[in-house]
């Protein structure tokens, strides 16, 4: 598989009142054509900020302040905004959290829909009656694309008309209008019932089998990530502390924050037996000190995590980020 | 005897009407949040109620402890009548039935100190005062993993899981015997809510309580509780043993709701059922059984006839015309 998005040692600061925030710091990933990434992580640990990073999303007070994000061969950080407003949309998309604020109250569905198409797609005729008809055609297939029923009548709705689900997704069929090859879903499912829930993951792995387009799927949900994704990035306060073959890591995972996650997951099967939660919360990323962001919660931790620790190497495909890697039962 | 008793307990509320509405006379629109709910809560268990957004869970929750009153139905717990009690009457009957809520933001006053917050359950039913309050409030608030030093601090002084540490501080400082657990665990990142879990059941063990504990998360409901009720559109489907519930459901909504969740680790066993459509709305609810708009299973006469609940086991029931047939969507997706 070709490499599609390298993400290189990024780091994104946010200058806040209560001190310099280094909410990513030092990201490195890969997703290759086709691939479906899980990325999780608890509120704050920097999963969206690290996707906004690579989007160019991020404005005043964040600021990127080092490293690389090359798309399909380009460096995307040395685009010119116009360039980057011309790859947006058309070669990445992003889905956000909760669509009702993320689409615009004022325009109808298919007025939406329309600006991407219009904004993104040259293949559209010249004229203006042709261009019209051949626009209203193409909102109608993403629409009836992401099974939304009779979406010639509910182009001319507005979001407010639509239900949770139905607004997940109009906000992918809007991600998807000009095919991009890469889609980043930003807790697709967060807001959403467990049955809508997951019609929307099945539409999304539908979708990208169909359109071989690559996935990276946002989430704080270890099961998710479990059914959909082909591998996983785990971070914990700005920095990916494991990552590697979905399955891999959930069985066997090597990190003890993601070890620790998977023991807070109550499950049915585990009825009676206590849960093993991980003590304490997460640090404050103010004025952190240059060591093992975990160090002050892990069952592991030892004297010597009081320094900073690179990733290591942990198997064919898989890295983590602790000192007791080997350690690890 | 058991300690809570919901008998038939209806909750509407009406919808709101312009005046060309009225004077044109079209019946005024009802809300139907909860319709013909029985169940009972035994002393010391943990009754999991499960369901999706606005099947009417916490509308339930409230209407028991009468924070709404309830269109029709009766409450009895331990053998007295909630709904009938005088306001007097229902205040002292409150010290022993409490609610922790589920927002950990929205319901602490920001602008009370955690003593205030904490003791004021202990003011209202006149149980302590003064530095007897605080003191007991101290040992509250340690008690739920927080410290007493910090009984002056504002809500937006502590995180989200430390605020529901607050909350059911609160819930627990008048001693009650029943607490109403209202999605307690959802606004919470996954290391916070298993911490919180595990408080509330050493609580429960401790000091003896019996939770009502709604949440939509089944991993959570089949992980705590005794036994489970899973609603829909306002009635409950199916109830009984967690166990029977979760590994032998047999009202297909019950099937959908538990094939979608995700697993993790083990292959899934069984077959994935998918639910079409989103939930109707419950101004206009469908008439007969209120799931055979989505259920992949309904016959004709499952929309003008509503199924009676009907038991299948020890304390396991549920309402659906076609449980005699032993279908399964389960075995049909397989």
């Amino acid at each position: 598989m070709t490499l599609l998005l390298e993400v290189t040692n990024l780091c994104t600061e946010f200058n806040t009142r209560a001190g310099l925030v280094r909410a990513v710091d030092g990201v490195s990933l890969r997703v290759s054509r086709g691939e479906c990434l899980g990325v999780v992580g608890e509120s704050g640990s920097g999963k969206s900020v690290t996707f906004a990073s690579v989007m160019g999303l991020v404005r005043s007070p964040g600021r990127i302040t080092h490293g690389m994000i090359f798309f399909d061969g380009r460096e995307l950080r040395d685009m010119s905004p116009d360039e980057m407003r011309a790859t947006r949309g058309r070669d990445i998309a992003m889905t956000m959290q909760d669509a009702l604020t993320a689409l615009n109250p004022a325009l109808t569905v298919g007025e939406q829909l329309s600006e991407v198409l219009i904004a993104h797609d040259e293949t559209l005729p010249a004229g203006r009656a042709a261009r019209r008809v051949a626009i209203r055609d193409k909102c109608v297939e993403m629409l009836g694309l992401v099974g939304i029923p009779s979406p010639q009548s509910r182009l001319a709705q507005y979001p407010h008309e639509f239900s949770g689900g139905m607004r997940q997704r109009i906000m992918i069929a809007i991600a998807l209008a000009c095919r991009p090859k890469l889609l980043i879903a930003d807790e697709p499912t967060t807001a959403l019932d467990v049955t809508i829930q997951a019609q929307v993951l099945e539409l999304i792995s539908d979708i990208r089998a169909r359109l071989g387009m690559a996935v990276v799927l946002i989430t704080h949900d270890l099961g998710v990530v479990a059914e959909h994704c082909d591998r996983v990035m785990v971070m914990y306060a700005g920095q990916v502390v494991e990552e590697g073959p979905t399955e891999q890591v959930i069985t066997q995972p090597r990190h003890p924050y993601t070890r620790g996650l998977l023991a807070s997951i109550p499950r049915p099967a585990m009825r009676g037996q206590p849960l093993t939660p991980i003590n304490g919360q997460v640090p404050d990323l103010v004025g952190l000190p240059p060591q093992c962001r975990f160090q002050s919660r892990c069952p592991m931790a030892r004297p010597e995590c009081l320094v900073e620790v690179p990733m290591f190497d942990a198997g064919p495909d898989r890295r983590a980020r602790c000192l007791r890697l080997e350690d690890m039962p | 005897m058991s300690l809570l008793q919901v008998t038939d307990l209806s909750m509407h509320y009406q919808g709101r009407q312009s005046l060309v509405q009225r004077l044109s006379g079209n019946p005024q629109s009802v809300v139907r949040a909860v319709e013909g709910v029985s169940l009972h809560v035994e002393k010391g268990e943990v009754l999991g109620l499960i369901g999706e957004s606005g099947c009417g869970k916490s509308t339930l929750g409230r209407a028991i402890l009468r924070l709404h009153e309830p269109t029709a139905g009766k409450v009895l717990f331990d053998n007295s009548d909630v709904t009938a009690l005088s306001p007097p009457a229902l205040k002292a009957m409150r010290r022993r039935m409490q609610i922790i809520f589920q927002d950990p933001y929205a319901s602490l006053n920001p602008r009370r100190t955690v003593a205030e917050i904490v003791g004021l359950p202990l003011a209202l039913h006149g149980i302590a005062m003064g530095d007897k309050a605080r003191e007991i409030t101290a040992q509250v608030l340690e008690r739920v993993g927080l410290r007493s030093s910090q009984l002056d601090r504002y809500p937006h002084q502590f995180s989200g899981g430390q605020r529901q540490r607050i909350g059911i501080a609160r819930a627990l400082v008048s001693n009650p015997e029943f607490i109403v657990c209202d999605e307690p665990v959802s606004a919470l990142d996954v290391s916070i809510q298993a911490q919180i879990i595990a408080l509330l059941l050493e609580l429960k063990r401790e000091l003896g309580l019996t939770y009502l504990f709604i949440s939509h998360d089944i991993s959570v409901i089949g992980y705590l509780s005794d036994r489970v009720a899973v609603m829909y559109l306002g009635e409950i489907v199916e109830t009984g043993p967690v166990a029977a519930v979760l590994d032998n459901p047999r009202h297909p909504y019950t099937q959908s709701l538990l094939s979608a969740v995700p697993e993790i680790g083990a292959k899934r066993a069984k077959g994935r059922v998918r639910l079409q459509g989103d939930l109707p709305s419950p101004l206009n609810p469908p008439k007969g059984c209120k799931f055979h708009t989505r259920c992949p299973l309904a016959i004709p006469m499952c929309q003008t006839i509503v199924p009676v609940v009907q038991t299948l086991g020890e304390g396991h029931q549920a309402a659906c015309h076609r449980l005699d047939e032993g279908l399964s969507l389960l075995d049909g997706a397989r």
